[in-house]
């Protein structure tokens, strides 16, 4: 009889998992629905932004699924999730049609100023969103699977590859800056008007997206649990810490690298495309090598190879950035070097780490269900 | 048969002593001509003006000049006078050989007025003359300038400079002057000739006026000599071409293996990534500048050049001492886990970075090339090598050889080299392995700074200077190989080349994206670099 | 017909060479393990007795020689996990068990079944795979341990593990590369038993240094010395060969 053993949670985990879901879901957008002045009313700028932090986490889990289970610091994750919402704001600069500031139905706005009389074949297809979805999966999923491809098949690991996953993110900042890639060069794609239709200042529409990035990230996070808690799962942590063992197994290290190497790139895109809307602008600068460095450190400090420290370490420091770039700029960067410097040195396991020293144990995919529980030989 | 002889001799007497009576013939000539230009009438200013410029005397030019420059007056008696104002009166001179003449009041004089023809005839003449001017320099610019404008006219007196020339600067671009003159002139024979002396040329300028011709001619015999001098011209240019893209080639290759080495040291021999690598770069460029204002805050202007000799060690031992506190501090407790050192370095570099933002401040430092190290010299084809790039290439092959020499003859760099073959063994035989990497890791850091040296000379010093050089040296160590100096070296010049190669054909950006891309897949084929450490000891 | 295409021959080594850095590892090996047998290697170390594994089983490739496996399937071309999914199984010198992975996860993986990624990602666990995990566990004598984590375990229980993973992985070609390392007499007396049990079902190459172990698996012995077959036969044949005993004991 072939079944399952374990699911992905059980019923109590399940219990807990859409509570916490219709919470966030829910009340976000009900406490901001409230008529303005009302004790309990969110600002209407706290909405984008905790939309920003639920794809800021759904990227941190991307990253957690390849490091802290395959091993793979991926120092360029910066660069996939940035394809996603190049592709997301493309649909977004045809959608304002003649609305731009040239008017011209076809060409969005740097174009004409660059005197740009057609639209490149690139962009086509770009008006419909089946389309622009199709390709916020497509295009950092396949440029990951090329990429590994040829970055695992040749054994590259650790140090190097990281180092090489920047000289990607890098060589793609500085070929989105060039103007003639047209794709805005240093300016990026922004200034967008609507979004199915939907007015993107509209409350309503930032509250429909700030769903779409809570949904979107509770997805993700079953999707990487489903992976984690597999054979697959263990596979992979067999292979992060004895990989040429796990060949000697008869299986193929570079396939499960590839396979979670892509996974990981499909979701980044795909938070990438929900951030967009919600910031309402993307530039070459999302491409930048500091950027993807961060990322590692928000799951760093949630406490990596855990999935939910990936979560909370990226809500918990973006959201320190948020606070200290507002009041106090200058010491944002300290604090930040700081972090980095105190999560290796001192607090390796993060903060889900320090949760388990004070006696709750963090969560880690627990053993197939053992036999010798059903009636012992 | 007698009377043949002393006809002859009488005859050869008779002209010895022509040179002399040419001379003074000449000097009559120059006389008459000048004063000419005392007269009302413009026609015959203008061809007197003319005259003097054909007649190719070197005393004319003061003459022309002070007529151009609205200095020459005529007396009452309808002498010709060069009038300087002194108090209210005028001192005069003589035009010719600035001779004293006395003083004059103002309404003693006229002005000799002059007309825009004029100084269209002016400015021509004094072209001309200005080949036989005293002045080496100054001919030399005024064959250049006729051998951009070549005039059939000019070609007699071009033939003449040439003929009286006797610089060796100047004699060959004047020949070059004068074959360009006679493109347009004289007969086919002279043509060829000339176009075949031009061929050996490389100044585009003149690839330029064969071009022309080559358009206006349908004498098969000259398009195919024009073609054949093309030819020559373009080889040249070319080989000069790559002469030029291969000295910047190493000149960034220079840099980017001053930027690199103190990376292959601690990450090749250590094993230590330092994403603070490129800060370390950055505070020597800050030391540099610090250097510089105390240099200009307190020691005497004559001393101010040599700031940049006090910046190398300061910068070197600044930075040097960072690195030492760097691996006491955070460093060591990371050794094995080079994952988490990344991380942590990359904090450290953030925190630098924001340090030297809130002490500095953001914007870009000035730091001048002291005078020994500003301006180049010309290659041919007007290509300008500048001195300090040659200087810093020549600073980096030194570091290169010092760095080598510690590691190979010192016990400093034995114990080095020993401690990152096997660590344990070092240890129980007696060598102090917490030393020894403090001081690796602070020689490594110090070469950095003095790339940053070297950087503040050829750029701008900004808190972000390190964010430029980090990716490029990390390529530079990945290609060469890890843990091999001279891998370091190889691959820092063939990236530099190779870049510089790429520049023209796809820009400066797009080259680098290549070469980035290039590299991962080179690490596909040897993922340990060009000059990789083999055996098991390095395969940790 | 060729020599490796012979039906009783399992595993073919000719002329093999492998050089590390001007170091000759391996120096013209020739050696031949029918089906079915037992064969223990020694030699003194520096032999070449793990290079000769490294070898047979992908991680190295030789500089010359031709290594066939089961007829006509060329060792020297194909990868770890190929030569694995051949049939062939090692246990390593030091146990390399997956120290962060329980008992029951390290025999999961371990386990023969379909080593696609997709359909890892997609496997339940039977009963019957679940119940051959639970045998395995019992004989290896770790019941009752299957939630350990391996890392926890005993360097001599570490060691069992190893071997249990090896005989889950139902291999027709089992490495054993120095089983008995620092196990007690009884462990060892007990790991003999089992490699004998194998015997005809499956074939088994032994490296060994413990030279009760050998005497007691009692099969015929190849010597290695400097990367070559130095001798071969019944232990006590070889035991005897003066060529041997100088190795071994110098002069």
């Amino acid at each position: 009889m072939r079944r399952r053993t374990e699911g992905l949670f059980t019923p109590r985990g399940w219990a807990g998992f859409l509570a916490l879901g219709a919470i966030l879901i829910v009340a976000v957008p009900l406490l901001n629905a409230l008529p303005a002045g009302a004790a309990l009313q969110l600002p209407d700028y706290l909405v984008p932004l905790l939309g920003k932090y639920a794809c800021y986490a759904l990227l941190a889990l991307a990253l957690d699924l390849v490091w802290g289970y395959a091993g793979i610091l991926s120092l360029g994750h910066g660069a996939f999730f940035a394809l996603g919402g190049y592709a997301m704001g493309m649909y977004l600069m045809r959608q304002i049609g003649t609305r731009g500031v040239y008017r011209d139905p076809i060409l969005p706005d740097f174009m004409v100023f660059l005197n740009w009389k057609y639209l490149p074949w690139y962009w086509y297809g770009f008006d419909h969103f089946a389309f622009a979805v199709a390709m916020v999966v497509l295009v950092p999923g396949v440029l990951a699977f090329v990429f590994g491809w040829f970055a695992f098949r040749s054994r590259v690991t650790g140090v190097y590859l990281s180092i090489i996953t920047q000289a990607l993110t890098y060589a793609l900042w500085l070929a989105f800056f060039r103007n003639d890639m047209g794709f805005g060069g240093n300016n990026g794609l922004t200034d967008f008007k609507d979004l199915l239709g939907f007015d993107l200042h509209a409350a309503s529409t930032r509250r429909g997206l700030y769903i779409a990035s809570v949904v979107a990230l509770g997805l993700g996070y079953l999707a990487c649990r489903f992976i984690t808690r597999s054979k697959l799962g263990r596979l992979l942590l067999a292979l992060r810490d004895a990989e040429s063992r796990v060949r000697f197994l008869g299986y193929s290290v570079d396939h499960a690298k590839l396979f979670t190497f892509t996974v990981s790139a499909v979701l980044a895109g795909v938070a990438g495309a929900l951030y967009v809307p919600q910031v309402g602008i993307i530039n070459p600068s999302e491409f930048s090598p500091g950027n993807s460095i961060e990322i590692a450190i928000w799951v760093a400090v949630g406490g990596r190879g855990t999935l939910v420290g990936a979560v909370i370490g990226a809500v918990v420091v973006n959201f320190a950035k948020t606070w200290l770039t507002g009041s106090m700029p200058e010491a944002w960067l300290f604090v930040l070097g700081a972090l980095f410097i105190l999560v290796t040195l001192a607090f390796p396991r993060g903060i889900l780490g320090l949760w388990g020293q004070l006696g709750f144990k963090p969560p880690r995919p627990p053993a197939a269900a053992v036999p010798g529980e059903e009636g012992a030989p | 048969m007698m009377r043949l002889m002393l006809f002859v001799l009488s005859a050869l007497l008779a002209l010895a002593p022509l040179p002399g009576v040419a001379r003074a013939a000449e000097d009559a000539d120059l006389k008459t001509l000048v004063d000419q230009l005392a007269s009302d009438d413009f026609d015959s200013k203008i061809a007197s003006i003319r005259a003097l410029g054909a007649l190719g005397d070197g005393r004319a030019i003061p003459v022309l000049k002070a007529l151009e420059d609205g200095a020459l007056y005529t007396t009452a008696d309808h002498k010709l006078v060069v009038a300087e104002p002194a108090d209210d009166k005028f001192k005069l001179y003589d035009p010719v050989d600035h001779a004293g003449l006395g003083e004059a009041t103002e309404d003693a004089i006229e002005k000799v007025r002059v007309n825009n023809r004029m100084r269209g005839e002016i400015d021509a003449a004094l072209g001309s003359l200005t080949l036989f001017s005293s002045s080496a320099s100054d001919r030399l610019a005024a064959a250049q300038e006729a051998l951009r404008h070549p005039l059939a006219e000019r070609a007699e007196g071009l033939q003449k400079a040439y003929a009286a020339e006797r610089d060796s600067q100047v004699k060959p671009a004047l020949a070059l002057a004068l074959a360009a003159a006679r493109l347009r002139s004289g007969d086919k024979e002279q043509r060829l000739a000339a176009i075949g002396l031009l061929g050996s040329s490389t100044d585009p300028q003149v690839r330029g006026l064969l071009l022309d011709l080559r358009g206006a001619t349908d004498d098969p015999d000259i398009k195919r000599a024009i073609d054949a001098a093309l030819g020559s011209i373009d080889f040249r240019l070319r080989l000069i071409g790559i002469a030029v893209t291969l000295f910047e080639g190493l000149s960034l290759g220079s840099i980017l293996l001053l930027a690199a080495i103190g990376l292959a040291i601690t990450f090749g021999v250590m094993g230590v990534i330092n994403m603070a690598h490129g800060e370390m770069i950055m505070l020597g460029a800050y030391t540099t500048f610090v250097v510089q204002q105390l240099f200009r805050a307190f020691l005497p202007p004559q001393w101010i050049d040599a700031y940049l000799v006090a910046a190398v060690p300061a910068a070197f031992l600044v930075t040097g001492a960072v690195g030492v506190a760097l691996e006491r501090g955070i460093i060591r407790f990371l050794y094995g886990r080079s994952l988490e050192t990344l991380l942590a370095t990359w904090g450290v570099s953030l925190v630098l970075q924001q340090l030297v933002r809130t002490v500095f401040g953001a914007p870009n430092k000035e730091v001048s090339n002291p005078s020994w190290m500003t301006g180049g010299f010309e290659l041919v084809g007007g290509v300008t090598i500048t001195w300090n790039r040659i200087v810093i290439l020549v600073f980096c092959f030194i570091v290169l050889g010092v760095l080598a020499l510690v590691l190979r003859r010192t016990t400093l760099g034995l114990h080095m080299r020993a401690v990152t073959q096997n660590r344990e063994m070092s240890a129980a035989m007696g060598i102090r392995t917490a030393m020894v990497d403090a001081l690796t890791f602070g020689l490594g850091s110090g070469i950095a700074g003095m790339a940053g040296v070297a950087l503040s000379q050829i750029g701008n010093v900004s808190p972000n200077l390190g964010t430029i050089y980090i990716v490029d040296s990390f390529m530079v160590v990945v290609f060469g190989g890890v843990g091999s100096l001279f891998g370091t070296l190889a691959g820092a010049m063939t990236l530099g080349i190779v870049n510089k190669l790429l520049e023209p054909i796809s820009g400066a950006v797009l080259g680098k994206v290549v070469v980035l891309v290039a590299i991962i897949l080179f690490i596909q084929k040897r993922p340990r670099g060009l000059f990789a450490l083999k055996g098991r000891a390095a395969e940790s | 017909m060729t020599p490796g295409a012979a039906p009783e021959t399992l595993l073919y080594l000719d002329g093999v060479s492998v050089s590390f850095d001007g170091f000759k590892a391996l120096n013209n090996l020739s050696l031949l393990v029918e089906r079915g047998e037992i064969r223990s290697v020694i030699g003194p170390n520096g032999a070449g007795k793990t290079t000769m594994m490294d070898v047979i089983t992908g991680k190295t490739r030789p500089d010359s020689g031709t290594v066939l496996f089961d007829g006509d399937h060329d060792l020297t071309r194909l990868d770890e996990a190929a030569i694995a999914n051949l049939g062939i199984g090692r246990k390593f010198q030091k146990p390399t068990v997956f120290e962060n992975l329980t008992v029951f996860e390290n025999l999961e993986l371990a386990q023969k079944c379909p080593r696609g990624i997709l359909r890892t990602l997609a496997a339940a666990l039977p009963g019957r795979q679940r119940h051959e995990i639970a045998e395995t566990i019992r004989m290896i004598g770790l019941a009752g341990r299957e939630r350990a984590v391996a890392g926890a375990l005993s360097h001599g229980q570490k060691q069992w593990l190893e071997i249990g993973m090896l005989l889950i992985q139902d291999q027709r070609l089992l490495l054993l590369d120095e089983p008995v390392a620092g196990m007690t007499d009884r462990e060892t007396e007990a790991t003999a038993e089992l490699v004998l049990s194998l015997a005809g079902a499956r074939t088994v190459v032994v490296v060994e240094h413990d030279m009760e172990f050998v005497r007691s698996l009692n099969t015929r012995v190849t010597v290695l010395h400097e990367g070559s077959v130095l001798a071969d036969g019944s232990i006590d044949f070889v035991q005897n060969q003066p060529a041997v005993i100088e190795v071994y004991l110098g002069r």
